[in-house]
């Protein structure tokens, strides 16, 4: 009997160690053969697929309609930023206020600087969320794209740590690939683990009905306070990512229209299906690039058309607004994708093609 | 002497940051009515208040600029175009949710926002365009030792007129009765054979024209018009009605003038904290929910499942 079980184990790991190596074989021959522009798409692609679980997380999974990931992101992008940038790129850059003490003199390595944006941005998280999540529903959307834009506003005058409204350039091109790729499978994965154990259900339980939860005896102050922060780390590691891939970084990028992008993505995969999240988050990124088409001007069948500036996001609210009137739960609902979808598929195909009967 | 001198240009400057904030506070007051009046009946933050507010003064543009229309008809038309406009959008956006979840709804809502700013940004491109301003608003007037332009007496009286007639729909007629009947308690209201479906469009059909108004008196005040000035004047005025007392129009208002009347006051007594501006408003929506979440005027809030 546990000689089957260890089997078992030992047959699944090995299953999943081999789509791993083939997982990072793949990512090693993108990385090294396709050209730049598709490249920085699939990272874009994976960074999103990260936020966008972790805005999941949140919204989906737990029913706590937060706003503010821009504000995270934004926390996560100038940590990241300001711990990797070399003295010599931050003195050129902080021309007219110089940064301060001890932040224009040190230099870390990516992945620590990663691991203390996540950390920064979760207790910004807990000190939104310990006050906020006593709101529901609008309320509580309000009051997190409220602190976003405080934060927004903060950084924009605080000239002696982050530049203000002038930005941060110069940032160096650490993501690549590999990073964004394993930020979005440790995400995928964290997600995973997270709302099949005891506290996933719990946060399942405060969306359906925070009355009978509480009555359960789950503690929901714990519980809302845990999705909020480990949602702003996700959405704050995502940031400093996507600082690092993108190089330059200024308070405008982080406003409301970037949480529109990744609260749309969620949307339109379904809230509470991580899969749905993954797939949404990668056509729309995909999707983004795109219809860039759509705003450039060219001929078609000797016709000039003009470029439309702003008619992707035209396109987008319209697909979000079908969504949500059409199919309200998105395109998987709350469903996931696995391995025994598959397998069930595959037997109900079985029984209606192949021998009825069964 | 040089004392003397110092002080008088203080109180000039000081009586025309009042007259500011005035403005501005009614200009928010306006707005803030018709978020308070949706958020009453429907319980929804109507996100495309704000890009209703962004069109309308796009109306009054066109309708000069393109149509040549006298400036009076074409006020008048924005107004009566911008009310149908609120009135479509709930019914294209809102009422088919009515029964589905309330973050439903609120997505639809943040949709339609997002919808028609950039709908606006393609048909109307994004460089701002300039309003006109007719003589009539322009006249200076000399009051004491301030020399003020017509329109900062216009706005303020013309929102004080507006609030009387609101009071008089909401209070003395029987749409407004239906009105206040549906705020109580919708499905009963339903029940007593009110028509909650007109009561409800009507309701959106005098908020967006208070914020057609409101946005015209804000071209005529600022000038500049471009796509995306709906967001936060929207937000700051959801704020506002909040902040009096969500559902509860005198406290809109009220809110509202606070609002205006505080911004102004901010940028001009404490100029090192005016690139917080923006941040004014959410500050005080936080602590305000936080110490008394009803807001100024606000009863005890009925819970309704």
């Amino acid at each position: 009997m546990s000689g089957n079980r260890s089997n078992d184990f030992v047959r699944k790991a090995g299953i999943a160690l081999a789509l791993l190596l083939v997982f990072y074989l793949c990512i090693y021959w993108v990385q090294t053969g396709w050209d730049a522009y598709k490249v920085r798409i699939l990272n874009l692609s994976a960074i999103y697929i990260g936020i966008t679980l972790g805005l999941n997380l949140c919204n989906g999974f737990a029913g706590q309609f937060s706003l503010g990931i821009a504000g995270f992101m934004a926390v996560g992008a100038y940590t990241t930023a300001l711990l990797t940038m070399s003295p010599q790129t931050k003195a050129a850059v902080f021309f007219i206020d110089p940064l301060i003490w001890p932040l224009n003199s040190i230099q870390w390595g990516f992945l620590p600087a990663l691991l203390m944006a996540g950390l920064v941005s979760g207790l910004v998280g807990f000190a939104v969320g310990a006050p906020a999540i006593r709101f529901r529903d609008d309320y509580l959307g309000i009051t997190t794209l409220g602190f976003a834009e405080i934060i927004r506003v903060v950084f924009t005058n605080t000239r002696s740590i982050t530049n203000g409204a002038l930005g941060l350039k110069g940032l160096p091109p650490h993501t690549n690939l590999y990073w964004s790729w394993t930020f979005a499978l440790i995400c995928i994965l964290l997600m995973t683990r997270l709302t099949n154990s005891s506290y996933g259900r719990a946060l399942k339980a405060i969306r359906d009905d925070e009355v009978a939860a509480e009555a359960m005896g789950v503690n929901l102050f714990y519980h809302k306070c845990l999705a909020f922060v480990i949602s702003a780390m996700m959405a704050g590691v995502g940031g400093g990512l996507l600082g690092n891939l993108i190089t330059t970084i200024d308070p405008n990028m982080f406003r409301f229209p970037l949480t529109f992008t990744v609260l749309m993505m969620a949307v339109l995969g379904g809230l509470g299906s991580i899969t749905g999240s993954v797939i949404a988050a990668t056509l729309v990124t995909v999707a983004m690039e795109v219809l860039r088409a759509l705003e450039e001007p060219r001929v078609i069948l000797g016709v000039f058309l003009p470029g439309i500036p702003g008619m992707r996001m035209v396109v987008f609210s319209i697909a979000l607004m079908v969504v949500i009137l059409f199919y309200p739960k998105g395109f998987m609902g709350d469903r996931e994708l696995s391995r025994d979808s598959f397998t069930n598929l595959a037997a109900r195909f079985r029984r209606t093609f192949l021998h009825k009967q069964v | 002497m040089s004392d003397g001198r110092l002080e008088t240009v203080t109180l000039e400057i000081f009586l025309q940051n009042v007259a500011n904030g005035i403005t501005l506070g009614s200009l928010y007051a306006l707005l803030a009515i018709g978020y308070t009046m949706v958020y009453g009946i429907l319980r929804l933050i109507n996100f495309a208040h704000g890009e209703i507010f962004m069109i309308s003064t796009y109306f009054a543009f066109y309708g000069i600029a393109i149509f040549a229309l006298p400036w009076q008809i074409s006020f008048v038309m924005a107004i009566a175009l911008t009310a149908l406009l609120g009135v479509v959008i709930e019914r294209a956006a809102y009422r088919p949710l009515r029964d589905a979840p309330r973050t439903s709804v609120l997505i639809s809502a943040i949709g339609v926002s997002f919808l028609m700013a950039n709908l606006g940004l393609v048909i109307f491109g994004g460089r701002p365009k300039t309003f006109y301003r007719p003589q009539l608003f322009q006249i200076p007037i000399q009051l004491g030792r301030i020399r003020v332009v017509a329109l900062f007496f216009i706005i303020p009286a013309l929102t004080v007129v507006l609030l009387v007639i609101l009071n008089y729909i909401v209070y003395k007629t029987k749409i407004g009765l239906g009105m206040r009947a549906a705020q109580w308690d919708f499905d009963v209201a339903r029940l007593m054979g009110v028509d909650v479906d007109r009561a409800v469009s009507v309701t959106f059909a005098i908020g967006s024209a208070l914020a057609a108004i409101g946005g015209i008196m804000w071209g005529l005040r600022f000038v500049e018009i471009n796509p995306n000035m709906g967001l936060f004047p929207g937000l700051k005025c959801f704020i506002a009605a909040v902040f009096g007392g969500i559902g509860n129009i005198a406290g809109a208002v009220l809110g509202g003038f606070l609002l205006g009347f505080g911004e102004i006051m901010l940028v001009a007594f404490l100029p090192g904290l005016a690139g917080y501006r923006d941040a004014f408003a959410f500050i005080l929506l936080i602590l305000m929910l936080l110490v008394r979440p009803t807001g100024l005027l606000g009863e005890k809030q009925r819970v309704r499942t």
